[in-house]
């Protein structure tokens, strides 16, 4: 089911246009594969969107699964996603890789279902007591830590903090850190959900700042050892 | 010399400052705050790490049998239009 929401349309109005083609002066963000593939696709090749979107499979989940938060909602909403783009491709325009095109339908999808579905939580818990007069967020944690090296995602434990860190946010914060951090948008990209580069500025700060609190009791060593237990470093 | 700047002023633009969204004079003030201030070095530091964490391709996995389980319904759906 497609489904549609009074704030957002589940397809991102900025990157597109009636027949697909480049707007005279307008420099294409497509790589040729990517533009060959769509081709193919819209000339009947429905074989070749697999391809087209097989190396896109992982930013796609990881935007529906950062704002759902539930793993089988969000692989529904990256279904419903990647199935709305098959739909539309003759309305992408190429002024986006397709990538950022079809994560963008992916948040979108994902923001409409949480809404729909009524379990949009604020989670307000986090920012109570940790603002300071005019409302900034202060990092509630100072420690110096070692820094937690890649190899360590390797580990089923750190990959769990940083989903409940993530889970911690709300989702407008948590929205912007996914497609400016996870997905390595560009600011400018990340503002395509429908926001001002200021607000993703303002809520990209907030989001990772409690991240970093979030994550900060493993910051003392422990992701990086291995080890249960926590290892003081702190100075006091 | 470079005018001070505060620790508040410091983390406000943090975020801006590890995506390279500020002046080069704020640049300059926020990195002689650095130097003598241990605290917003780690609020720093530990900001840097945690961007650098959730953008590692390993951070967070696929469910086994995504791909499959797609393609499945895409092929549903290309049936029930008839394009298959």
């Amino acid at each position: 089911m497609m489904s549609t929401g009074p704030m957002r349309t589940a397809l991102p109005a900025t990157s597109f246009r009636v027949g697909g083609e480049i707007l005279p002066g307008t420099k294409s963000r497509v790589n040729p594969l990517e533009s060959e593939l769509i081709l193919r696709v819209l000339r009947g090749q429905h074989e070749a969107f697999r391809e087209l979107v097989r190396p896109c499979e992982r930013a796609v989940f990881m935007a529906t699964q950062a704002i759902l938060r539930n793993e089988a909602d969000a692989e529904d909403a990256a279904q419903e996603a990647i199935l709305k783009a098959f739909t539309n491709l003759a309305k992408f325009r190429g002024d986006s890789k397709f990538s950022t095109w079809l994560v963008l339908i992916a948040t979108n999808e994902a923001l409409m279902k949480l809404r729909k579905e009524r379990r949009q939580k604020l989670h307000d818990s986090l920012d109570d007591g940790r603002k300071d007069e005019k409302g900034n967020y202060v990092p509630r944690d100072f420690a110096d830590w070692r820094a937690i090296p890649s190899e360590a995602l390797q580990t089923e434990e750190l990959r769990q903090a940083l989903s409940r860190a993530l889970a911690s946010l709300t989702p407008k914060h948590r929205e912007v850190l996914v497609l400016r951090d996870v997905q390595n948008f560009t600011i400018e990209e990340t503002a395509k959900v429908g926001i001002g580069k200021s607000a993703v500025k303002t809520r990209l700060l907030r989001a990772r700042l409690q991240m970093r609190d979030a994550l900060a009791p493993g910051m003392d060593g422990s992701w990086s050892t291995g080890r249960r237990e926590y290892k003081q470093v702190r100075p006091w | 010399m470079v005018m001070e700047i505060s620790c508040e002023e410091v983390w406000r633009e943090v975020s801006n400052y590890l995506d390279d969204e500020i002046t080069p004079e704020l640049r300059a003030r926020m990195l002689e705050h650095f130097k003598g201030c241990k605290h917003c070095t780690a609020v720093l530091e530990g900001t840097r790490n945690v961007v650098q964490l959730v953008g590692d391709a390993k951070a967070f996995l696929l469910p086994a049998g995504f791909s499959d389980r797609l393609y499945q319904k895409l092929d549903r759906k290309l049936s029930e239009d008839g394009r298959l």
